[in-house]
């Protein structure tokens, strides 16, 4: 069972050795309304956590994503491009935007736990 | 990440077609859906008559185009029908009352489209000698004098397409400013209030501003002492609109400018709200440094479906030398010059930001409506402007909900969503069942800082008796809403030449222009 | 004043409702001194005629474009504009809407603007086409901007005969934003294609060049976009006469990434020089870098197709600080205009159009080819070209001015103190000069020059 973190900014983090997958949480896209539209980094770029990395668009907004924790950016999820909407109807799996290879795992002390996000968003 | 509100954009299949009967040809009576004009070709037909040319040689060489375009031929009818037929899909200010706050949709006068379509006017070309355009280089001098007279400012810039190139304009000139005095590297922040229109941020930041966001206080204003602690010796200027998009007066208007002038900065105001105060306040009184003004907004010029516009912006003496090229100048005795080179007095401009003198059409039109008003009139119509969102604001504020309703409001009444709360009716449900009611909606979800805002600005061209049949209307509307009519709400608009559009599919598969295939498609239906 | 409808009586009924004594009372929160109690010192309100007739008198002072023969182009031309443009830009719900932000109640604007877009990619050869800008200088602007983006490089470069007011657009821009530009010297005698690509290299974001340039030649850039593209950059060209479009190989088919234009060729009267419409279309993967406002096709509630503006994330309105521009109110009813003239030509009339603007144009270089000390410098052109007169250009201008002939624009006023410019002159020819226009031209430039 993978490890799963979320951030303030409503991204989750899902940690399996030293690849953490990210993407928005069913929160976030439910606030969005259907997204239409998501930039992906490029594979192989470097990130710091809190970089602005993606962005999310919704018909009538358009969000930022900050890498929820620093490395090296491997894969990015193309079938978003494609079909957006999966964002919508799958945020937690099918809708991941992409992973980092983590360069400092300890990062992720940082970040919330589930029953911690529940309560933030709740707030 | 949320920095936006999300809402629907994608509307649930409509559950209430109509038990009426269709009709054979699509048509119901006067609405008369009208495909593509390239779904109407009627190949052979033309819908000019041309002289034969005459026998030339060719000198286009191997540039000539060897495809054909793919447009479609048309006769004359046919074109005039098409478009008639279009236009009747469409609300305008002279089809009813248009609300739209921040927009100043106020009455057209067609003396004015008669007035730019003079020929010694439309038909002149921008680089004929000067002395043959004496009489338009008057219209421009003229308008500026106006502009100068009723802003208490001394210089006005001619060039700018727009609200939004107006602000860019005074964003330049300021930058020019501040580079003049050594302090380009340094000031390096622009200051604007979260209520502000989108267009402050953009302009600030195209031109490599670091853009700072000031809150409001509960009264809707800029919240001084967050202001004042803004202040630095990188801060280039403050971005404010006033009255703001509020709808209210920023009553600490000379304060800040004190502030912002004792820090270094410069005072850039948004004049998209110039036609609450306009011949009753003089913005160069109230320590503005540069003003744009929305000619198609205060001064009526048509917004034409979304242009063009024109947006003439005031300086102060100090932001003066480097107000953009061409400058007019001289006066009826000397004869009107154009300046279009960067020399003498107009050594420091900023230089040219669009081609030619200006939107010399719009000029004239902002002209002949200013002389009709007169000094008196445009007092008026400012007065008149406020008294009609004060007398709405005072009818509607028992149903609906006023955030910022303790004092007067200028020229536009802002209500929030409070009073729909728990009735599963939004903001943008309330907007597309006016349009039932034959209104085209307020201004709604902005400011941002108001929760589900609605910005409502009648103008001063309403009679008091369409001004209480609207009040009456949205009464209604919100009480509706309340009694738990949500259908209404939810299904609207019902009777409009559309019901709610898919913005959702549109940005997800962008279909930005007709190609033949889905002509072809579309043939089989 | 007739065009407010509140009466006196009006006005009391409603500030009881409010419960002000006075309009005066609803401007509590403007700084009392700052508040006027007096109307400024300027005219008092004038009925219709008196307005009609003060600015008819300052109209009759000017000398308009068709009441002379006139030659005038570089940058606006003078077409025949058939009335029924006119008549129906001014049905008042065209006139008097606002932005379509309520689709369901503006299809009518909404459906011209997708049919507007589709025409423009048309004519230029390109993939998509926005809803329109300020006029084709600002498009040029935008345009440079958006490579910048799209190469994430800041260094443009412009051809020598590119219009200077659109080099001057960019110019201003670069120098108040900081992005690098680098324009050559004017040559009338044709662009360096040669030169322009040997100063393109790996820091360029794109090479910007008319067509057909300032003197009116018309040259094949595929030889240029090559270039850019192997080099990462992109090529940009520019348009001024819309109308050479139905006679010429379009900028799509040469190679151009970003393709912008002046529009006001069609539907739009000269107004000195404004409101013109600014035209500006790309290669479809560059759509999400466009600015301005885009219009696309969907279905509403009941599967009707209907247009919806779209798109929005790259505008000001929602982006904000990071937009792809700060553009909001564009050229709209010019864009209608824009497009009812284009309909009623058609593919037959665009094309046919363009053929006579250059056979016009053809015989007049011939006629003033054959004029003793006169040479036209410009061997393939569309309706505009240069000529090398034996005097200074402005000199000759000024003169038949004086004669009621409209000669054309001297190149020293658009390239000022530019050595070996003084004596060139720029003529254009459309379909609206006639053969007494040109026998008067060279008449007058029989005796003048």
């Amino acid at each position: 069972m993978a490890d799963l973190y979320y951030t303030e900014e409503h991204e989750w983090v899902r940690v399996e050795g030293d690849i953490a997958e990210c993407g928005i949480s069913n929160f976030a896209q439910e606030q969005l309304g259907d997204v239409v539209f998501v930039e992906l980094p490029e594979a192989g770029r470097e990130v710091a956590q809190n970089d602005e990395c993606a962005v999310v668009e919704s018909v009538k907004a358009a969000s930022d994503i900050y890498a929820p924790v620093s490395g090296e950016i491997v894969a990015a999820n193309d079938t978003l491009e494609g079909d957006p909407g999966l964002v919508n109807s799958n945020a937690m799996d099918d809708g991941w935007f992409f992973k980092i290879k983590l360069s400092d795992p300890s990062e992720l002390e940082n970040l919330m736990d589930t029953d911690e996000y529940t309560v933030f968003c709740k707030g | 990440m949320m920095n936006n509100e999300g809402r629907p954009t994608r509307p649930a299949a409509a559950n209430d077609a109509s038990s009426a009967p269709d009709t054979f040809s699509g048509a119901r009576a006067l609405e008369q859906h009208e495909p593509l004009i390239f779904e109407r070709s009627n190949p052979g037909t033309v819908g000019v008559d041309l002289p034969d040319a005459p026998d030339a040689p060719s000198r286009l060489g191997t540039l000539a185009r060897k495809g054909a375009l793919g447009l479609p031929e048309l006769s004359e009818p046919q074109v005039v029908r098409h478009y008639t037929r279009l236009s009747r899909m469409n609300y305008g200010i002279d089809t009813g009352l248009f609300p739209l706050g921040s927009c100043t949709m106020k009455h057209n006068p067609r003396l004015n489209e008669r007035m730019a379509r003079l020929p010694g006017f439309a038909d002149l070309h921008p680089m004929q000698p000067v002395s043959t355009v004496q009489g338009a280089l008057e219209v421009m001098q003229q308008v500026k004098h106006w502009l100068s007279v009723l802003t208490g400012m001394p210089a006005v810039a001619l060039p700018p397409g727009a609200g939004a190139h107006g602000e860019l304009c005074g964003m330049m000139a300021i930058k020019s400013a501040i580079e003049a005095r050594g302090e380009g590297d340094r000031r390096r922040r622009v200051l604007a209030p979260a209520s502000a229109h989108g267009t402050n941020p953009a302009t600030a930041a195209m031109l490599g501003f670091t853009v700072d966001e000031i809150p409001e206080n509960e009264r809707g204003r800029v919240d001084l002492k967050a202001f004042e602690e803004k202040l630095g010796p990188d801060v280039a200027g403050i971005m404010l609109t006033n009255p703001n998009t509020c709808g209210v007066f920023e009553t600490d208007i000379k304060a800040i400018a004190d502030a912002i002038h004792a820090a270094g900065g410069y005072f850039y105001c948004d004049g998209a709200n110039f036609n609450a105060i306009v011949g009753r306040v003089r913005p160069g009184d109230l320590g503005v440094d540069a003003m744009h003004i929305n000619l198609h907004k205060t001064f009526s010029t048509p917004h034409g479906g979304g242009g063009p516009g024109s947006g003439p912006v005031v300086f102060s003496e100090a932001l003066a030398p480097f107000a953009p090229l061409p400058w007019v100048t001289g006066d009826g005795d000397s004869g009107y010059d154009l300046k279009e080179e960067a020399s003498g007095d107009a050594a420091e401009s900023f230089g040219r930001m669009k081609g030619f003198h200006g939107q010399m059409g719009m000029f004239v039109r902002a002209l002949a409506y200013m002389m009709s008003h007169g000094s008196d009139g445009l007092m008026q119509a400012s007065g008149d402007a406020v008294l009609s969102a004060n007398y709405l604001k005072a009818r509607l504020e028992d149903v609906m909900s006023a955030p910022y309703g303790d004092g007067p409001c200028m020229h536009e009444a802002l209500f929030d969503d409070t009073f729909l709360n728990g009735t599963g009716v939004t903001t943008l449900d309330f907007a597309k069942a006016m349009i039932d009611e034959g209104y085209h909606p307020m201004t709604m979800y902005f400011p941002l800082v108001v929760h589900g805002a609605m910005l409502i600005e009648p103008t001063e061209s309403e009679s008091k008796e369409a001004l209480d049949r609207f009040a009456d209307t949205l009464r209604f509307l919100a009480e509706q809403a309340k009694a738990g009519d949500t259908e209404r709400f939810i299904q609207a608009p019902r009777y409009a030449p559309r019901r709610r559009l898919d913005e959702t599919q549109a940005a997800r598969k962008p279909i930005l222009r007709w190609k033949p295939e889905a002509a072809t498609a579309e043939a089989a239906e | 004043m007739r065009y407010l409808p509140l009466t006196d009586h009006d006005r009391s009924d409603m500030l009881a409702t409010i419960g002000a004594k006075a309009i005066e009372d609803l401007f509590v929160d403007v700084p009392n001194a700052a508040l006027l109690d007096t109307p400024v010192d300027l005219p008092k309100a004038q009925g219709e005629m008196a307005v009609e007739r003060a600015l008819g008198r300052i109209a009759a002072k000017n000398v308009s474009a068709g009441s002379v023969p006139s030659f005038i182009g570089a940058g606006a031309y003078r077409h025949h504009v058939p009335a029924t443009v006119d008549y129906l830009i001014q049905r008042g719900e065209f006139l008097t809407a606002y932005t379509p932000y309520q689709p369901e109640i503006a299809q009518g604007t909404l459906q011209v603007l997708f049919e507007f877009q589709t025409q423009v990619a048309l004519l230029l050869g390109m993939d998509v086409a926005n809803a329109s800008m300020y006029d084709g200088a600002t498009s040029a602007a935008e345009a440079a901007l958006m490579a910048n983006r799209v190469t994430r490089r800041e260094s443009i470069i412009a051809s020598g005969n590119l219009h200077p007011h659109y080099r001057d657009s960019i110019g201003t821009l670069a120098e108040q934003t900081g992005f690098g530009f680098d324009t050559g010297a004017p040559s009338p005698t044709g662009p360096d294609i040669d030169a322009l690509i040997a100063k393109i290299d790996k820091t360029t974001s794109a090479v910007i060049v008319q067509y057909p340039d300032a003197f009116g030649h018309i040259t094949d850039l595929t030889p240029l976009a090559d270039a850019a593209h192997a080099a990462g950059a992109l090529m940009i060209v520019a348009t001024t006469e819309i109308a050479s479009m139905g006679a010429l190989t379009p900028p799509g088919e040469m190679g151009a990434d970003i393709a912008v234009a002046e529009g006001q060729s069609f539907g739009n009267p000269l107004n000195f020089g404004g409101p013109h419409v600014g035209l500006f279309a790309c290669r479809e993967k560059l759509t999400r870098q466009m600015p301005g406002r885009l219009c696309g096709e969907t279905v509403d509630a009941e599967g009707v197709r209907g247009f919806v503006l779209t798109l929005s994330t790259r505008e000001q309105h929602i982006r904000r600080a990071k937009a792809t521009s700060n553009i909001c109110t564009n050229s709209g009813l010019c864009a209608l205009a824009f497009s009812i003239h284009m309909s009623l030509l058609g593919e037959a009339g665009v094309t046919g159009l363009a053929a006579l603007n250059h056979a016009r144009a053809s015989q007049a270089a011939e006629r003033l080819n054959a004029m003793d000390g006169v040479d036209v410098l410009t061997p393939a052109f569309f309706n505009e070209f240069a000529v090398r007169l034996p005097k200074p250009a402005a000199t000759v201008v000024e003169a038949a001015a004086a004669k009621d002939v409209l000669a054309g624009v001297p190149a020293s006023r658009l390239w000022p103190g530019v050595d070996g410019l003084e004596n060139v002159l720029l003529v254009a020819v459309t379909e609206t000069n006639t053969d007494e226009d040109l026998d008067a031209l060279i008449s007058v430039l029989g005796e003048i020059a």
